[in-house]
Protein backbone atom coordinates (compact mmCIF):
# COMPACT_ATOMS: atom_id res chain seq x y z
CA UNK A 1 0.00 0.00 0.00
CA UNK A 2 2.68 2.33 0.76
CA UNK A 3 4.61 2.22 -2.35
CA UNK A 4 1.11 2.72 -3.98
CA UNK A 5 1.04 5.46 -2.15
CA UNK A 6 4.45 6.87 -3.16
CA UNK A 7 3.71 6.01 -6.78
CA UNK A 8 0.13 7.84 -6.95
CA UNK A 9 1.71 11.15 -4.93
CA UNK A 10 4.83 11.33 -7.65
CA UNK A 11 2.25 10.89 -10.98
CA UNK A 12 -0.20 13.74 -9.11
CA UNK A 13 2.85 16.17 -8.67
CA UNK A 14 3.83 15.56 -12.50
CA UNK A 15 0.76 15.85 -13.75
CA UNK A 16 -0.41 18.95 -11.55
CA UNK A 17 2.91 20.90 -12.51
CA UNK A 18 2.06 19.77 -16.47
CA UNK A 19 -1.61 21.42 -16.01
CA UNK A 20 -0.66 24.44 -13.76
CA UNK A 21 1.86 25.12 -16.88
CA UNK A 22 -0.71 24.31 -19.40
CA UNK A 23 -3.50 26.77 -17.80
CA UNK A 24 -0.97 29.29 -17.41
CA UNK A 25 -0.46 28.90 -21.11
CA UNK A 26 -3.95 29.09 -22.27
CA UNK A 27 -4.09 32.88 -20.92
CA UNK A 28 -0.68 33.66 -21.53
CA UNK A 29 -0.21 32.75 -25.31
CA UNK A 30 -0.79 35.15 -28.00
CA UNK A 31 -2.48 32.78 -30.70
CA UNK A 32 -5.93 31.67 -30.10
CA UNK A 33 -5.67 28.13 -31.63
CA UNK A 34 -2.36 27.63 -29.11
CA UNK A 35 -4.17 28.48 -26.42
CA UNK A 36 -7.12 25.85 -27.38
CA UNK A 37 -4.38 23.60 -27.27
CA UNK A 38 -2.90 23.91 -24.03
CA UNK A 39 -6.48 23.61 -22.92
CA UNK A 40 -6.09 19.85 -24.65
CA UNK A 41 -3.73 19.77 -22.25
CA UNK A 42 -5.27 21.17 -18.98
CA UNK A 43 -8.44 18.51 -20.03
CA UNK A 44 -6.77 15.57 -20.32
CA UNK A 45 -4.55 16.16 -16.71
CA UNK A 46 -7.94 16.14 -15.54
CA UNK A 47 -8.72 13.02 -16.90
CA UNK A 48 -5.71 11.73 -15.86
CA UNK A 49 -6.22 12.31 -12.20
CA UNK A 50 -9.66 11.15 -12.38
CA UNK A 51 -7.78 7.77 -13.30
CA UNK A 52 -5.53 8.40 -10.17
CA UNK A 53 -8.37 8.76 -7.59
CA UNK A 54 -9.59 5.07 -9.44
CA UNK A 55 -12.63 7.16 -10.64
CA UNK A 56 -12.64 5.57 -14.50
CA UNK A 57 -16.06 6.40 -15.71
CA UNK A 58 -15.29 10.01 -14.49
CA UNK A 59 -12.43 9.90 -16.12
CA UNK A 60 -13.66 8.79 -19.60
CA UNK A 61 -16.65 10.51 -19.54
CA UNK A 62 -13.91 13.77 -19.08
CA UNK A 63 -12.25 12.35 -22.17
CA UNK A 64 -15.25 11.82 -24.07
CA UNK A 65 -17.35 15.52 -23.46
CA UNK A 66 -14.20 17.69 -23.35
CA UNK A 67 -11.77 16.59 -25.15
CA UNK A 68 -14.01 14.75 -28.01
CA UNK A 69 -16.82 17.08 -28.24
CA UNK A 70 -16.16 20.74 -26.38
CA UNK A 71 -12.59 21.72 -27.69
CA UNK A 72 -12.97 20.18 -30.94
CA UNK A 73 -15.78 22.46 -31.23
CA UNK A 74 -13.78 25.02 -30.11
CA UNK A 75 -10.94 24.32 -32.70
CA UNK A 76 -14.11 24.04 -34.97
CA UNK A 77 -15.39 27.41 -34.37
CA UNK A 78 -11.97 28.83 -34.23
CA UNK A 79 -11.04 27.81 -37.92
CA UNK A 80 -14.33 29.14 -38.82
CA UNK A 81 -13.78 32.48 -37.92
CA UNK A 82 -9.76 34.14 -37.20
CA UNK A 83 -7.79 31.02 -38.08
CA UNK A 84 -4.37 32.92 -38.79
CA UNK A 85 -1.03 31.33 -37.79
CA UNK A 86 1.88 33.40 -35.57
CA UNK A 87 1.06 35.93 -33.27
CA UNK A 88 -2.06 38.04 -32.72
CA UNK A 89 -1.49 41.32 -30.75
CA UNK A 90 -4.26 42.14 -29.68
CA UNK A 91 -5.21 38.93 -28.27
CA UNK A 92 -5.10 40.86 -25.18
CA UNK A 93 -7.47 42.30 -22.18
CA UNK A 94 -7.00 45.37 -20.45
CA UNK A 95 -5.22 46.02 -17.32
CA UNK A 96 -8.06 46.64 -15.15
CA UNK A 97 -9.96 43.29 -16.48
CA UNK A 98 -6.22 41.34 -15.60
CA UNK A 99 -6.32 42.70 -12.25
CA UNK A 100 -10.25 41.98 -11.69
CA UNK A 101 -9.34 38.29 -13.08
CA UNK A 102 -6.12 37.31 -11.01
CA UNK A 103 -8.12 38.76 -8.36
CA UNK A 104 -10.95 36.63 -8.76
CA UNK A 105 -8.47 33.44 -9.32
CA UNK A 106 -6.63 34.19 -6.19
CA UNK A 107 -10.00 34.11 -4.29
CA UNK A 108 -10.78 30.42 -6.11
CA UNK A 109 -7.87 29.43 -4.73
CA UNK A 110 -7.94 30.18 -1.23
CA UNK A 111 -11.52 29.34 -1.39
CA UNK A 112 -11.72 25.84 -3.41
CA UNK A 113 -8.02 25.13 -1.53
CA UNK A 114 -9.57 25.74 2.42
CA UNK A 115 -13.04 23.40 1.23
CA UNK A 116 -10.56 20.76 0.41
CA UNK A 117 -8.30 20.67 3.36
CA UNK A 118 -11.17 21.21 5.53
CA UNK A 119 -13.68 18.42 3.88
CA UNK A 120 -11.24 15.78 3.28
CA UNK A 121 -8.58 16.46 6.50
CA UNK A 122 -6.20 13.51 7.06
CA UNK A 123 -8.41 11.19 4.15
CA UNK A 124 -5.31 9.42 2.03
CA UNK A 125 -5.26 8.22 -1.66
CA UNK A 126 -4.65 4.44 -0.21
CA UNK A 127 -8.46 4.76 2.09
CA UNK A 128 -10.54 5.26 -0.89
CA UNK A 129 -11.81 2.55 -2.78
CA UNK A 130 -11.92 2.21 -6.49
CA UNK A 131 -15.41 3.50 -7.70
CA UNK A 132 -16.91 0.80 -9.84
CA UNK A 133 -19.23 2.03 -13.08
CA UNK A 134 -22.25 -0.25 -12.26
CA UNK A 135 -22.05 1.15 -8.80
CA UNK A 136 -22.16 5.05 -10.05
CA UNK A 137 -24.98 3.82 -12.39
CA UNK A 138 -26.70 1.88 -9.16
CA UNK A 139 -26.72 4.81 -7.70
CA UNK A 140 -27.93 7.28 -9.87
CA UNK A 141 -30.77 5.52 -11.11
CA UNK A 142 -31.71 4.95 -7.29
CA UNK A 143 -31.03 6.99 -4.70
CA UNK A 144 -30.51 10.39 -7.06
CA UNK A 145 -33.23 8.84 -9.52
CA UNK A 146 -35.25 12.36 -9.15
CA UNK A 147 -32.11 14.78 -9.74
CA UNK A 148 -30.86 13.00 -12.41
CA UNK A 149 -34.13 13.37 -14.29
CA UNK A 150 -34.56 17.00 -13.98
CA UNK A 151 -31.18 17.34 -14.91
CA UNK A 152 -32.37 15.78 -17.62
CA UNK A 153 -34.98 17.64 -18.48
CA UNK A 154 -33.41 21.01 -17.96
CA UNK A 155 -30.94 19.89 -20.45
CA UNK A 156 -33.04 18.53 -22.71
CA UNK A 157 -34.94 22.18 -22.65
CA UNK A 158 -31.39 23.78 -23.19
CA UNK A 159 -31.60 21.43 -26.55
CA UNK A 160 -34.87 22.62 -27.64
CA UNK A 161 -33.92 26.16 -26.78
CA UNK A 162 -30.77 26.44 -28.54
CA UNK A 163 -32.51 25.19 -31.81
CA UNK A 164 -35.19 27.45 -31.66
CA UNK A 165 -32.94 30.46 -30.99
CA UNK A 166 -31.16 29.36 -34.55
CA UNK A 167 -34.13 28.71 -36.27
CA UNK A 168 -34.22 31.17 -38.96
CA UNK A 169 -37.88 30.70 -39.99
CA UNK B 1 2.01 -25.98 -24.03
CA UNK B 2 -0.57 -23.78 -23.22
CA UNK B 3 -0.70 -24.27 -19.44
CA UNK B 4 2.74 -22.89 -20.16
CA UNK B 5 1.52 -19.81 -21.75
CA UNK B 6 -1.63 -19.67 -18.91
CA UNK B 7 1.05 -20.07 -15.79
CA UNK B 8 3.19 -17.14 -16.59
CA UNK B 9 2.61 -14.31 -14.63
CA UNK B 10 5.40 -12.03 -14.55
CA UNK B 11 6.01 -9.34 -12.21
CA UNK B 12 4.19 -5.69 -13.24
CA UNK B 13 7.44 -3.72 -14.34
CA UNK B 14 7.80 -6.60 -17.08
CA UNK B 15 4.01 -6.96 -18.00
CA UNK B 16 4.40 -3.81 -18.74
CA UNK B 17 7.12 -3.51 -20.89
CA UNK B 18 6.09 -6.52 -22.87
CA UNK B 19 2.61 -5.15 -23.40
CA UNK B 20 4.05 -1.55 -25.05
CA UNK B 21 6.23 -3.86 -26.90
CA UNK B 22 3.32 -5.93 -28.28
CA UNK B 23 1.14 -2.97 -29.02
CA UNK B 24 4.00 -1.66 -31.10
CA UNK B 25 4.66 -4.40 -33.16
CA UNK B 26 0.97 -5.11 -33.26
CA UNK B 27 -0.07 -1.85 -34.83
CA UNK B 28 1.93 -1.47 -37.59
CA UNK B 29 1.55 -5.16 -38.48
CA UNK B 30 -1.97 -4.83 -38.39
CA UNK B 31 -1.73 -1.52 -40.99
CA UNK B 32 0.75 -3.59 -43.07
CA UNK B 33 -1.57 -6.68 -43.22
CA UNK B 34 -4.79 -4.68 -44.11
CA UNK B 35 -3.23 -2.66 -46.42
CA UNK B 36 -1.31 -5.31 -47.94
CA UNK B 37 -4.40 -7.68 -48.56
CA UNK B 38 -7.31 -5.05 -49.17
CA UNK B 39 -5.61 -1.83 -50.38
CA UNK B 40 -3.76 -3.97 -53.08
CA UNK B 41 -4.38 -7.35 -54.04
CA UNK B 42 -8.82 -6.98 -53.09
CA UNK B 43 -8.86 -3.61 -54.75
CA UNK B 44 -7.13 -4.46 -57.57
CA UNK B 45 -9.25 -7.72 -57.71
CA UNK B 46 -12.59 -5.81 -57.67
CA UNK B 47 -11.60 -3.21 -59.72
CA UNK B 48 -10.08 -5.92 -62.57
CA UNK B 49 -6.12 -5.15 -62.65
CA UNK B 50 -3.44 -6.51 -61.93
CA UNK B 51 -2.10 -4.53 -58.71
CA UNK B 52 1.48 -4.56 -57.81
CA UNK B 53 3.18 -7.50 -58.72
CA UNK B 54 7.03 -6.62 -58.66
CA UNK B 55 8.23 -6.48 -54.96
CA UNK B 56 7.81 -10.02 -53.14
CA UNK B 57 6.26 -13.05 -54.73
CA UNK B 58 3.32 -11.44 -56.33
CA UNK B 59 4.26 -8.38 -55.32
CA UNK B 60 3.31 -9.14 -51.36
CA UNK B 61 6.07 -6.88 -50.32
CA UNK B 62 5.18 -3.75 -51.98
CA UNK B 63 3.98 -2.14 -48.63
CA UNK B 64 7.71 -2.73 -47.10
CA UNK B 65 9.32 -1.11 -49.97
CA UNK B 66 6.54 2.28 -49.88
CA UNK B 67 7.03 2.29 -46.36
CA UNK B 68 11.01 2.48 -46.67
CA UNK B 69 10.29 5.09 -49.74
CA UNK B 70 8.59 6.93 -47.36
CA UNK B 71 11.25 6.86 -44.82
CA UNK B 72 13.96 8.17 -47.17
CA UNK B 73 12.36 11.53 -48.08
CA UNK B 74 13.25 14.59 -47.13
CA UNK B 75 10.96 15.91 -44.14
CA UNK B 76 9.43 19.14 -45.71
CA UNK B 77 7.36 21.64 -43.65
CA UNK B 78 5.85 24.79 -45.63
CA UNK B 79 7.16 28.35 -44.93
CA UNK B 80 4.34 29.47 -43.48
CA UNK B 81 3.65 26.77 -40.79
CA UNK B 82 3.10 26.07 -37.48
CA UNK B 83 6.32 24.29 -37.14
CA UNK B 84 5.75 22.92 -33.86
CA UNK B 85 1.65 21.76 -34.10
CA UNK B 86 2.56 20.69 -37.63
CA UNK B 87 5.07 18.38 -36.28
CA UNK B 88 2.75 17.29 -33.56
CA UNK B 89 -0.33 16.63 -35.42
CA UNK B 90 0.41 13.13 -36.62
CA UNK B 91 1.53 11.94 -33.65
CA UNK B 92 -1.74 13.07 -31.83
CA UNK B 93 -3.26 11.02 -34.35
CA UNK B 94 -0.88 7.82 -33.65
CA UNK B 95 -1.71 7.80 -29.93
CA UNK B 96 -5.41 8.03 -30.35
CA UNK B 97 -4.93 4.27 -32.77
CA UNK B 98 -2.15 2.76 -29.90
CA UNK B 99 -5.21 3.74 -26.94
CA UNK B 100 -7.54 2.09 -29.16
CA UNK B 101 -5.54 -1.10 -28.32
CA UNK B 102 -5.17 -0.79 -25.19
CA UNK B 103 -8.65 -2.05 -24.24
CA UNK B 104 -9.05 -4.81 -27.58
CA UNK B 105 -9.21 -8.07 -25.77
CA UNK B 106 -7.70 -10.95 -27.72
CA UNK B 107 -8.66 -13.77 -25.13
CA UNK B 108 -9.66 -13.73 -21.79
CA UNK B 109 -6.29 -12.70 -20.40
CA UNK B 110 -4.93 -11.47 -23.62
CA UNK B 111 -5.68 -7.77 -23.38
CA UNK B 112 -3.62 -5.26 -21.88
CA UNK B 113 -6.58 -3.33 -19.59
CA UNK B 114 -9.41 -5.49 -19.34
CA UNK B 115 -11.14 -2.39 -18.08
CA UNK B 116 -15.01 -2.05 -16.71
CA UNK B 117 -16.18 -0.14 -19.21
CA UNK B 118 -14.02 -0.77 -22.51
CA UNK B 119 -16.68 -0.14 -24.88
CA UNK B 120 -17.06 3.79 -23.62
CA UNK B 121 -13.59 3.69 -23.40
CA UNK B 122 -13.09 2.69 -27.22
CA UNK B 123 -15.76 5.22 -27.87
CA UNK B 124 -14.09 8.39 -25.63
CA UNK B 125 -10.50 7.28 -27.22
CA UNK B 126 -11.49 7.17 -31.25
CA UNK B 127 -13.10 10.25 -30.74
CA UNK B 128 -9.52 11.99 -29.50
CA UNK B 129 -8.34 11.59 -33.25
CA UNK B 130 -9.86 14.69 -34.06
CA UNK B 131 -7.92 16.74 -32.43
CA UNK B 132 -4.82 15.94 -34.37
CA UNK B 133 -6.68 16.27 -37.68
CA UNK B 134 -7.73 19.98 -37.07
CA UNK B 135 -3.92 20.75 -35.98
CA UNK B 136 -2.85 19.20 -38.83
CA UNK B 137 -5.23 21.20 -40.93
CA UNK B 138 -4.83 24.50 -39.61
CA UNK B 139 -0.89 24.52 -38.99
CA UNK B 140 -0.10 23.83 -42.59
CA UNK B 141 -0.96 27.20 -43.27
CA UNK B 142 -2.81 26.03 -47.05
CA UNK B 143 -6.68 26.72 -47.65
CA UNK B 144 -7.07 22.92 -49.10
CA UNK B 145 -5.62 22.05 -45.73
CA UNK B 146 -7.97 23.98 -43.69
CA UNK B 147 -11.12 23.28 -45.52
CA UNK B 148 -10.54 19.39 -44.95
CA UNK B 149 -9.87 19.56 -41.18
CA UNK B 150 -12.74 21.37 -40.91
CA UNK B 151 -15.02 19.26 -43.59
CA UNK B 152 -13.27 16.12 -41.22
CA UNK B 153 -14.55 17.59 -38.14
CA UNK B 154 -17.80 18.53 -39.17
CA UNK B 155 -18.16 14.58 -40.28
CA UNK B 156 -16.82 13.25 -37.41
CA UNK B 157 -18.84 15.13 -35.10
CA UNK B 158 -21.48 13.85 -37.19
CA UNK B 159 -20.82 10.21 -36.51
CA UNK B 160 -19.56 10.27 -33.39
CA UNK B 161 -23.50 9.90 -32.45
CA UNK B 162 -24.94 7.29 -34.96
CA UNK B 163 -22.02 4.80 -33.33
CA UNK B 164 -22.08 5.35 -29.39
CA UNK B 165 -25.75 4.97 -30.04
CA UNK B 166 -25.44 1.69 -32.21
CA UNK B 167 -23.27 0.62 -29.28
CA UNK B 168 -25.89 0.93 -26.83
CA UNK B 169 -28.27 -1.65 -28.19
CA UNK B 170 -25.05 -4.29 -27.69
CA UNK B 171 -25.11 -2.73 -23.95
CA UNK B 172 -28.25 -3.31 -22.86
CA UNK B 173 -28.23 -6.88 -24.13
CA UNK B 174 -25.46 -7.87 -22.68
CA UNK B 175 -26.07 -6.05 -19.81
CA UNK B 176 -22.29 -4.77 -19.40
CA UNK B 177 -20.15 -2.75 -20.79
CA UNK B 178 -16.75 -5.06 -20.60
CA UNK B 179 -16.05 -5.76 -23.99
CA UNK B 180 -14.57 -9.56 -22.36
CA UNK B 181 -18.04 -9.22 -20.47
CA UNK B 182 -19.43 -8.91 -24.08
CA UNK B 183 -18.01 -11.94 -25.59
CA UNK B 184 -18.85 -14.34 -22.84
CA UNK B 185 -22.36 -13.16 -23.06
CA UNK B 186 -22.71 -13.98 -26.40
CA UNK B 187 -20.62 -16.84 -26.30
CA UNK B 188 -22.69 -19.01 -23.43
CA UNK B 189 -25.80 -17.53 -24.52
CA UNK B 190 -28.59 -19.35 -26.55
CA UNK B 191 -31.39 -18.54 -28.85
CA UNK B 192 -34.51 -19.81 -27.12
CA UNK B 193 -32.48 -22.65 -25.72
CA UNK B 194 -30.43 -23.94 -28.27
CA UNK B 195 -27.04 -22.95 -27.62
CA UNK B 196 -25.34 -24.16 -30.99
CA UNK B 197 -23.85 -20.75 -32.34
CA UNK B 198 -24.07 -19.29 -29.19
CA UNK B 199 -25.67 -16.05 -29.44
CA UNK B 200 -24.47 -13.70 -31.43
CA UNK B 201 -25.43 -10.04 -31.48
CA UNK B 202 -25.77 -9.17 -35.37
CA UNK B 203 -28.93 -11.84 -35.35
CA UNK B 204 -30.70 -9.14 -33.16
CA UNK B 205 -28.84 -6.24 -33.82
CA UNK B 206 -28.41 -6.14 -37.53
CA UNK B 207 -29.28 -2.73 -37.67
CA UNK B 208 -26.79 -1.58 -34.82
CA UNK B 209 -23.80 -3.28 -36.81
CA UNK B 210 -25.16 -2.01 -40.27
CA UNK B 211 -25.42 1.53 -38.41
CA UNK B 212 -21.71 0.87 -36.58
CA UNK B 213 -20.10 0.21 -40.18
CA UNK B 214 -21.46 3.15 -41.60
CA UNK B 215 -20.60 5.39 -38.94
CA UNK B 216 -16.90 3.68 -38.78
CA UNK B 217 -16.73 4.15 -42.86
CA UNK B 218 -17.10 7.51 -41.87
CA UNK B 219 -14.82 8.10 -38.76
CA UNK B 220 -12.16 6.31 -41.09
CA UNK B 221 -13.00 9.74 -43.67
CA UNK B 222 -12.90 6.01 -46.32
CA UNK B 223 -15.02 6.46 -49.57
CA UNK B 224 -17.99 7.03 -49.60
CA UNK B 225 -17.43 9.49 -46.98
CA UNK B 226 -13.79 10.59 -47.94
CA UNK B 227 -14.83 14.33 -48.22
CA UNK B 228 -12.16 15.59 -45.85
CA UNK B 229 -9.15 14.69 -48.04
CA UNK B 230 -11.36 14.55 -51.94
CA UNK B 231 -8.19 14.56 -53.72
CA UNK B 232 -10.31 15.90 -56.90
CA UNK B 233 -11.60 18.99 -54.82
CA UNK B 234 -9.65 20.10 -52.04
CA UNK B 235 -6.36 17.80 -53.42
CA UNK B 236 -5.76 16.00 -50.10
CA UNK B 237 -7.29 17.89 -47.42
CA UNK B 238 -5.28 18.06 -44.03
CA UNK B 239 -2.57 15.59 -45.20
CA UNK B 240 -1.75 17.69 -48.44
CA UNK B 241 1.35 19.41 -46.90
CA UNK B 242 2.87 16.14 -45.31
CA UNK B 243 5.21 14.22 -46.70
CA UNK B 244 7.72 11.47 -45.60
CA UNK B 245 7.53 9.36 -42.60
CA UNK B 246 4.77 12.26 -41.05
CA UNK B 247 2.47 11.15 -43.85
CA UNK B 248 3.69 7.39 -43.15
CA UNK B 249 2.26 8.19 -39.79
CA UNK B 250 -1.11 9.24 -40.83
CA UNK B 251 -1.44 6.05 -43.23
CA UNK B 252 -0.80 3.94 -40.86
CA UNK B 253 -2.92 5.69 -37.96
CA UNK B 254 -5.68 5.30 -40.56
CA UNK B 255 -5.16 1.38 -41.66
CA UNK B 256 -4.71 0.26 -37.87
CA UNK B 257 -7.52 1.96 -36.97
CA UNK B 258 -9.16 0.25 -39.40
CA UNK B 259 -8.28 -2.80 -38.04
CA UNK B 260 -9.12 -1.84 -34.37
CA UNK B 261 -12.59 -1.01 -35.01
CA UNK B 262 -13.20 -3.90 -37.05
CA UNK B 263 -11.96 -5.59 -33.95
CA UNK B 264 -14.66 -3.65 -32.05
CA UNK B 265 -17.26 -4.53 -34.68
CA UNK B 266 -16.21 -8.34 -33.98
CA UNK B 267 -15.92 -8.16 -30.40
CA UNK B 268 -19.96 -6.56 -30.40
CA UNK B 269 -21.40 -8.31 -33.17
CA UNK B 270 -19.73 -11.54 -33.79
CA UNK B 271 -18.64 -13.05 -30.92
CA UNK B 272 -15.17 -11.86 -30.12
CA UNK B 273 -11.84 -13.98 -29.60
CA UNK B 274 -14.36 -17.03 -28.80
CA UNK B 275 -16.01 -20.01 -30.43
CA UNK B 276 -19.43 -21.36 -29.35
CA UNK B 277 -17.79 -24.77 -29.84
CA UNK B 278 -15.31 -24.43 -27.22
CA UNK B 279 -16.09 -23.14 -23.47
CA UNK B 280 -14.75 -20.03 -22.98
CA UNK B 281 -12.74 -21.03 -19.87
CA UNK B 282 -10.70 -22.97 -21.97
CA UNK B 283 -7.11 -22.48 -21.87
CA UNK B 284 -6.96 -23.11 -25.66
CA UNK B 285 -8.04 -19.68 -26.22
CA UNK B 286 -4.38 -18.37 -25.40
CA UNK B 287 -3.25 -19.70 -28.81
CA UNK B 288 -6.85 -19.67 -30.52
CA UNK B 289 -8.17 -16.25 -29.48
CA UNK B 290 -6.16 -14.32 -31.38
CA UNK B 291 -6.47 -16.76 -34.40
CA UNK B 292 -10.40 -16.40 -34.27
CA UNK B 293 -10.47 -12.90 -33.27
CA UNK B 294 -8.28 -12.20 -36.51
CA UNK B 295 -10.07 -14.40 -38.94
CA UNK B 296 -13.32 -12.15 -37.41
CA UNK B 297 -11.45 -8.96 -38.29
CA UNK B 298 -11.05 -9.90 -41.73
CA UNK B 299 -14.56 -10.87 -42.47
CA UNK B 300 -15.25 -7.18 -41.05
CA UNK B 301 -12.56 -5.56 -42.98
CA UNK B 302 -13.81 -7.17 -46.18
CA UNK B 303 -16.76 -5.29 -45.97
CA UNK B 304 -15.53 -2.45 -44.80
CA UNK B 305 -13.24 -2.45 -47.89
CA UNK B 306 -15.52 -4.21 -50.02
CA UNK B 307 -17.84 -0.53 -49.85
CA UNK B 308 -14.48 1.73 -49.94
CA UNK B 309 -13.75 0.17 -53.48
CA UNK B 310 -17.21 0.43 -55.05
CA UNK B 311 -18.97 3.40 -53.99
CA UNK B 312 -18.32 7.00 -55.02
CA UNK B 313 -18.02 9.66 -52.98
CA UNK B 314 -21.20 11.30 -51.27
CA UNK B 315 -21.62 15.16 -51.05
CA UNK B 316 -20.83 16.79 -47.94
CA UNK B 317 -24.74 17.82 -47.83
CA UNK B 318 -25.67 14.16 -48.04
CA UNK B 319 -23.43 12.85 -45.68
CA UNK B 320 -24.61 15.51 -42.80
CA UNK B 321 -28.27 14.59 -43.33
CA UNK B 322 -27.61 10.84 -43.88
CA UNK B 323 -26.18 10.98 -40.19
CA UNK B 324 -28.88 13.90 -38.75
CA UNK B 325 -32.22 12.42 -40.60
CA UNK B 326 -30.92 8.38 -41.13
CA UNK B 327 -28.67 6.87 -38.93
CA UNK B 328 -29.52 8.88 -35.76
CA UNK B 329 -33.08 7.99 -35.41
CA UNK B 330 -32.58 4.73 -36.54
CA UNK B 331 -30.07 4.03 -33.80
CA UNK B 332 -32.77 5.65 -31.04
CA UNK B 333 -35.73 3.58 -32.53
CA UNK B 334 -33.21 0.47 -32.33
CA UNK B 335 -32.23 1.31 -28.74
CA UNK B 336 -36.03 1.55 -27.64
CA UNK B 337 -37.23 -1.47 -29.24
CA UNK B 338 -34.15 -3.12 -27.74
CA UNK B 339 -34.83 -1.67 -24.17
CA UNK B 340 -38.22 -3.07 -24.44
CA UNK B 341 -37.77 -6.36 -25.32
CA UNK B 342 -34.77 -7.04 -22.70
CA UNK B 343 -37.81 -6.18 -20.41
CA UNK B 344 -40.07 -7.98 -21.85
CA UNK B 345 -38.80 -11.27 -23.02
Amino acid sequence: MFALLVAQNIAFYIIAALMVVGALRVVTCKNLMHAALWLVLVLAGAAAQYILLASEFVAITQVLVYLGAIIVLFLFGIMLTRAKTGTDEDLDNKKSAKFIGGGIAVLLLGLMGYSLIDGFKDTEFGNLMVQRTAQVSDSIFSTYLLPFEVLSILLLAALIGAIVLARRD
Amino acid sequence: MTLLIASFAPPYWLSTLIKVLVISAVVPTTALILGMVFLFKIMSWMQSRLGPQEAGPRGTLQLLADGVKFLQKEDIAPNGADLWVFKVAPLVVLMSTLLLYVALPASMHLVVADLDVGVFFVLAIASLSVIGVLMAGWSSANKYSLMGALRAAGQLIAYELPMVLAVIGVVIQAGTMSLNGIVLAQNNGSIFGWGGIGFPYILTQFLGFFIFIAAVQAELTQPPFDMPVAESEIVSGYQVEYTGFRFLIFFLAEFATAFAFAAIAAVLFLGGWAVPWLPTASDWYYVLGPMVLFAKVMIVSFIIFWVRFTYPRFREDQLQSLAWKVLIPLALVNIVVTAVLKVVL
